[in-house]
Formats: structure tokens, sequence, C-alpha cells
């Protein structure tokens, strides 16, 4: 701060620098990653099905790598090799640098090649889920309206002149005893008339719990590429739900011949030998919703992803077990993830959950050969559960 | 600026003038070393905004977080000339940096390229980019920033595509054929009209439709102006901004093309006044030549190589070489008429060549980098080669057709091979939604067979 009266510097401006104002340089760089995020979310159904998709649960978020814009200009073709002018030591026909196997990432090069920054967008799970339900046209989930779904619970409701003397209503009760006196001649404090008691009445709200369970073929014919379908058609299978539900519970069942329940992190490692008995893991999640999911109280779903192929010899094990559960569920869907395999059209399972939509029952059955099925297989789900009453 | 560096900076315009230094006057300003990094990114201290800016300024910043980038100074020729120092620049650089400029400042005065865009642009470049930035915000705030964003994604992408041979106002062409006979008439044609009148044969009838102009009528290398002026249905606002676009590139190209001249200038002469500037403290000029020599140098002092031409250290040894050989008139000379590829190919000559150890190099694909050649024309032409054409592949409007489509053409010959494929569709794309009509652009491919692209 200049004291009064001292001269000023001369080439200070007294007010702010224009240029300290705001950073040019910071506004387009906002701008260039505003772009981004509307080119991620334009271009959701594709990145998300990418490889480079690592969820992180707990906070809910997805870290998508993405590369910065690039605002093209013409160019030439890559010449197979550069030529320039340089300056220092040397023969001509000297190597200055000798190649590598790598290609152009020779040792200490520092990876610093044509100075490529990637950066991560950390999308919130609930904000992409959200837009893809836009993109998607997806309705909500609506949960089913049945009596045998709902959750009673007991609310105040209106007054009586009898009662249980803890709810006894004072207020209420010295108004009635102020009007009693109004109109009597000599008015006594308190009559039995003048009581008040608070009523209790059974109300019923839909429950809004969930318990979801999947269901995976770890049998050896489940290879990678169709893990990972699962995978991806889990997953937004379950964030759809989660954005209907509060509370969503998951229980994962992997099955060969028999099935086991797993915790989430090791569900999609599961490898199995041997053969396929479906029935095994619908008895295991029938035993799960019995014992842990009333359904007067959760919305139960369960999805099942396989090869399609079971034993021959389990068709109606599995198909009884399968009715006898869609009693708890909301909704039952299966997914053959055929991936890159060849497999008849008409499998087993496939057969199976057709005959029971037939029935009426609440199932559906996709079948997914790449990651653009996956949405299809999404859109079905969701498009067929919201028709519901 | 502080009073020493003040009373040195006189005493430094006063040498400079007796040496014979001519120049706008400048007005120096130290600005924070944030102003200096835009100024980097955007070669202006307020230029357009666009996205693009932003991808470099990160690579700016994080170029100089690893300390491969300092600015000393930036200096804009005008008049006044402008000149900005880093106000954490030691007192002995700035006393080095405001020689330096000094220098600029009497090359821009002088060499015609600089003249040419002075004279036709008016010396204020500064304040026009103020003004384009301030029509393009209010472009923004009457249509929005995808539609304007649309139209910069064009005209920046086009920046490069000018044609410098061009005035900056150049008027459009004719609408119909030139009367050509009344200038072409020689000699001989006068008298051969003057003989007695039935040896004249019978003039040919005009055309009964007036013979149309084929659009372009020659191809048209000025893709901004003829985008300008020529697209079909271009909303004035956008035409404002292309031309915009092009009068900015106007005033980079001589920047681009005189660079080895222009720094090598300033460095000869920012060396050379601080040596015969004898009211300098010892100390400080000292500290002024350690800064000399870690700018004006061929390479990092823990290396035996470069992979590139320090433009700083060419240019010096070059101007010192020709002063030294023919005097300063001789320079003084070339500062006028030269640009960078008449003074590397008239003035590098053998022994200096020899002396600056320079060689062609090669590098593979798979990392390999070999020393090809020292001989000299190939020495000057890989130097020159990323400044042919603005250093953009050379691409002519050709044709527009009855139906508004633009007809591009890649002089693929000149080039000597084809467009990057992806590259060149996405830029198709950002004319295309300007241009509003089909685009396309005949090249070849990477196996030299002819290729369109077309959107």
């Amino acid at each position: 701060m200049a004291e009064p009266g001292s001269p000023r510097p001369s080439r200070i401006a007294a007010e702010t620098p224009w240029y300290e104002l705001f950073s040019r340089g910071a506004r387009d760089w906002l701008r260039h990653n505003q772009k981004v995020r509307e080119a991620v979310r334009s271009k959701l159904p594709e990145l998300l099905t990418g490889a480079d998709l690592i969820t992180r649960p707990e906070n809910r978020t997805v870290l998508v790598p993405v590369r910065m814009l690039e605002h093209s200009r013409f160019r030439l073709l890559d010449a197979g090799e550069q030529t320039g002018a340089g300056q220092g030591k040397g023969e001509a026909g000297q190597v200055l640098r000798p190649g590598s196997e790598e290609g152009d990432r020779a040792p200490g090069g520092g990876g610093t090649q044509d100075g490529e920054i990637s950066f991560v967008v950390e999308l919130k799970v609930d904000e992409i889920v959200d837009w893809l339900w836009e993109e998607l046209k997806l309705p909500d989930l609506k949960p089913k309206r049945s009596a045998s779904l709902d959750d009673p619970d007991y609310v105040r409701e209106g007054w009586d002149k009898r009662g249980a003397h803890s709810r006894l209503d004072r207020r209420r009760t010295v108004r009635e005893a102020v009007k009693r006196r109004a109109i009597q001649e000599a008015p006594i404090a308190f009559t039995n008339d003048d009581l008040r008691f608070r009523q209790l009445v059974k109300r019923t709200t839909p429950a809004l719990n969930a318990a979801v369970i999947f269901v995976l073929d770890a049998s050896g014919s489940m290879q990678e590429a169709e893990r990972k379908l699962a995978k991806t058609f889990f997953f937004f299978a379950l964030q759809g739900i989660r954005r209907q539900y509060p509370k969503v519970d998951t229980v994962f069942v992997a099955h060969t011949v028999e099935a086991w329940e797993f915790p989430e992190e090791q569900f999609f490692q599961v490898a199995g030998g041997g053969g396929t008995v479906a029935s095994s893991a619908f008895r295991l999640a029938r035993n799960v919703f019995e014992q842990r999911y009333d359904p007067s109280r959760y919305n139960g779903y369960l999805f099942y992803a396989s090869d399609g192929e079971n034993a021959s010899d389990d068709r109606e094990a599995a198909a009884s077990e399968l009715a006898g559960l869609s009693g708890a569920l909301n909704y039952a869907g299966y997914v053959q993830t055929d991936g890159t395999s060849y497999r008849p059209s008409e499998t087993q399972m496939i057969e199976l959950f057709a005959d029971l939509q037939q029935k009426g029952m609440p199932v559906g059955a996709a079948r997914l050969a790449s990651m653009d099925d996956v949405w299809d297989a999404i859109r079905a789900f969701f498009r067929d559960q919201a028709e519901g009453p | 600026m502080s009073e020493p560096l003040e009373q040195y900076s006189v005493g430094i315009e006063e040498l400079a003038r007796r040496l014979g230094l001519d120049y706008y006057p400048v007005d120096f300003e130290l600005a924070p070393a944030s102003l200096m990094t835009e100024i980097a990114v955007y070669g202006l201290p307020v230029r357009m905004p666009h996205w693009s800016f932003g991808v470099r300024y990160i690579h700016q910043l994080v170029r100089q977080s690893m300390g491969h980038s300092h600015i000393f100074e930036v200096m804009f020729p005008g008049d006044p000339c402008r000149a900005y120092l880093t106000d954490g620049n030691t007192l002995a650089e700035n006393t080095l940096v405001t020689a330096h400029v000094l220098g600029h400042a009497d090359f821009a005065k002088n060499n015609a390229l600089f003249a040419r865009f002075h004279e036709q642009a008016g010396g204020n470049i500064i304040e026009m980019a103020a003004a384009h930035a301030h029509g393009i915000q209010l472009a923004i705030d009457e249509n929005g920033i995808e539609r304007v964003e649309a139209v910069l994604d064009a005209a920046l992408a086009l920046e490069s595509h000018i044609d410098l041979d061009q005035d900056l106002h150049r008027p459009l062409y004719p609408t119909r054929p030139e009367p050509r006979k009344e200038v072409t008439k020689g000699e001989f044609q006068q008298r051969f009209d003057r003989l007695p009148e039935d040896a004249a044969p019978a003039e040919e009838p005009a055309p009964e439709h007036p013979q149309r102009v084929a659009i372009p009528p020659h191809p048209e290398y000025d893709l901004l102006w003829f985008i300008a002026h020529y697209a079909p249905e271009l909303e004035q606002w956008e035409r404002d901004i292309f031309l915009a676009v092009r009068r900015e590139a106007a005033y980079f190209y001589p920047v681009f093309a005189c660079q080895i001249m222009n720094e090598g200038w300033a460095s000869y002469w920012h060396a050379r006044l601080l040596r015969e500037a004898d009211f300098l403290p010892q100390t400080l000029y000292l500290s002024a030549i350690k800064a000399h020599s870690d700018v004006v140098r061929p390479f990092a002092a823990d290396e035996q190589s470069a992979l590139a031409v320090n433009p700083y250290h060419l240019g010096f040894s070059m101007w010192e070489r020709i002063v030294e050989k023919g005097g300063m008139d001789e320079a003084r000379r070339i500062v006028r008429d030269e640009d960078d590829f008449g003074f590397v190919r008239n003035h590098l000559d053998r022994e200096l060549a020899g002396k600056l150890n320079l060689f062609t190099y090669e590098a593979k694909s798979d990392g390999e980098i070999r020393v090809v050649t020292r001989d000299l024309d190939a020495i000057r032409e890989a130097i020159l080669a990323p400044k042919f054409n603005y250093g953009a592949p050379r691409i002519a409007a050709t044709e527009l057709r009855q139906d508004g489509t633009l007809e591009l053409t890649h002089d693929h010959a000149s080039d000597g091979r084809g467009l990057d494929p992806t590259r060149a569709n996405r830029v198709l794309q950002y004319i295309r939604r300007v241009w509003r009509r089909p685009v396309r652009l005949h090249t070849v491919d990477s196996r030299g067979q002819p290729h369109e692209l077309s959107t």
C-alpha cells in the first residue's frame, strides 16, 4: 500500500490489471472439459461396454479414461520415417539412438511420446444411470403393489373417548373441557367425557426394499468374453434397480453342478469345471429368499446368466424350481451369453424361460452376443417391468 | 519497471539508435508468469476463445512444470511495439531481454514481410485481436456457444490455409470474364487494327448467355477467404469469424516464416548492445551473458547433439558471419529482402554448416535414429521443410458445383504423399457444418492411389 502523498511507482497500475481478472487458458480448458463430458455422455453406452471401465462401488463413481480432444487439422500421412535437421557430432550413417523392439518407446524415453496427456473423468454412477435412462428412454421400475407386498406400519390418526392412558392427548382434552364449561352453569373441572385419546391405525406403505440375486453359470464353457457380457448386464441391471429402491440387497450365486453363494469381489472370478445343473442355483436362490427376504417386505429380482447349456435331465427340476421361485419375485431375467462361440438357436434355458413366460409368469430372456446387445436386454427388461399393473 | 532497469534501458536505446537500429517505439511492460503462459499458448495476450487453446494451455503448464519452457519476453510488432517481460526475470535477464526486443523491433520495421502486414493491417495487432475476441463474445451471446464453436472449429482448423501472395483485403472474383482486349493489344495488333476496314475479321458475336465464370477461376489456396465469401449460406457473423481468423493468421505468418532470421537478429543485437554498453556494471554484464549462452546454444550442456536446430543459435551464428564478411549494410539488406527460405538457402554456407556440425537425420519407426548426411543442400532443405506453405499441406478449393458441393484438391504431388485420412475427415466435417453442402476432398492414399473423402 502506498502512503498518502508518497509518489506512486511509475509502471504499476493501481487497479487489478485486466489480465488477472480471469484466465483465458482456464476458461478454454473448462470448455474443453465440458465438451469431454458431453462426448462421454453421448457415447456412454459404447464407452461403458468398453474394457476400460473401472467401478468403485464404495463411492459409486465410474472412472472413464479419456484422451484430450484433438482439434484436427489437415496433416500429411505419416511417412515411414521422420527426417529432420540436427546439430552435433556424428558421421553420416552413424546411429545416434538404436532402435528397440518395442518401437518408439526407447529406454529412458520416459513415455513423453508426442506429449499426449490422458486424464480420467470421474462420473457419478447415479448421474450415468440418469443419462442412460434418458438416452435409452427407459421407464422407471414399479414396485409391486399387491397387498402381500405391502409393508404395514402404525400411524396416529384421529381421537377416541376411550384408550390407553399413555395415549391421552392432554391438549385436546383441555380443549374439550373448555368447550363444555363454556355452556354449563356450574362446571366441574374435568369429566370422563372430556378425555380424548390418540388412535393408532394400521397403515400400509409400499415396500421400498429390493433383493437382487445374480446367478452365474461358472462351468468351464463360460469363457472370459461371456463373463464380461454377463458382468456388464448385471452391473446395469443393478444400477437400474438401485435407481428405484432406496435399499437394495445383493446376493451372488455361482453354480456348476452345485451352487454356492459368493461375496461380490470373488463372484466373477469363480471358475469351476464339470457340468451345468441350473436347478441347484435356483434352489439355493429360493432358500435365500425364504430365509432372508420376506416377499411382503422385499421386491425380489433374479438374473441368471449362462451359455444356455443345462444338463438334459435337469430340465424338469430347473423348471419347477424356477416356477416356485417366481412367486417371491417381481421379475426373473435370463441372459444367454453367446459371446463369440456358436450356440444352437434354441437352448434349453431359452425354451424354459419362454415356457414360463407363456404361462404368464414375470420372466424374460435375452441373448447377448456382443456388448451392443446388453443395451437391448436392459431395455427389454425395464420395459417389461414398467408395464406391470 | 524497476529503476535501474529503466536507467539501463534508456542507455541501451541510445546505444541502439547510435548503432543504426531503426524501429517504432517500444512499450515495455512487466507481466506475471501467468500472462506469459497465456501469450505462449494463444500467441496474443487476448485472443478468441476456443477449447483447443485449453488443451494447449494444459500442455504448456505441464512443459513449464517440467522446466522445459521458460519465457523471458514476448514482443508484438506494431507502432508502437508492445513488449512483455516476465516479472520474475532477474535484472540482468531483463537488461538482456530489453536489448533483444530492440533487435526484434528493428527487424519488424524493416523486413518486407513484416512491413507488408503492418501496412495492410495497421500497427496494432493486440487491439485487433482483442476486438476479434470481443466480436466473437458478442456472437456467442447472440447465437450460443455451440454455433460459434462450430464456426471456430472450421476456421481455426484452416488457420494456415491462407494465400500469402494475396492482399489482406482482396476483392471477389470478377463475375464475368475480364475484357482482356484493351490490355493485351500490342503494337502489332494496334497497327493491324489500323489497316483498311475490309481486312478486319468480323468480331465473334457475344454468346447469348453471358458466360459464367467458373468459381473459383483458378485453384484457390486462400481457403479461409474463399469460404468466407463463397459458402452458400454463411451468415454475416460467421463470415466475420472466418475473416478474423484469417487476419490473425496473416499476422502470425511473418513471425513463422522469419523465425531463424528474426531470433538470430535479436540475439545478434542483444549480444552486441550489451558488449558495447560500457555503462553496465561488470557483474550484471556477466550474468546477462550467462543468460545469453543458456538460450543461444545448439543443445543442452549435457548433450552431444540435438535432433533439432535451435533457431536462436543458427540465426545468431549466421548473422555474425554475414556482418563479419559483408558488413552491416549487407546484413541490413538481407533483413529487408529475405525470409527464412532465402536466408538459409543463400546465406548458410558450407563452412558455417561444417562449423556448426549440422546434419540431417532419419528416425525409423522402431526408434532408430541415424545421421544421414552432412550435405549442405540436404541440410538446408531439412531445416526449411517444416516451413513450407505455413507448415500445412497444400489444399485448394478447385470447384464450386451447381448444387453447392465444394471440391477440394490436395496437391499431393508437391507434398510428396497423401493426407492422414482420420484428421482430414474430421476437418471436412468441420467445414461441412459451415459450408452446409457436401464437401469433397481429392488426395491419394498410402499406396499413392487416388482417394476421395467426402461428407
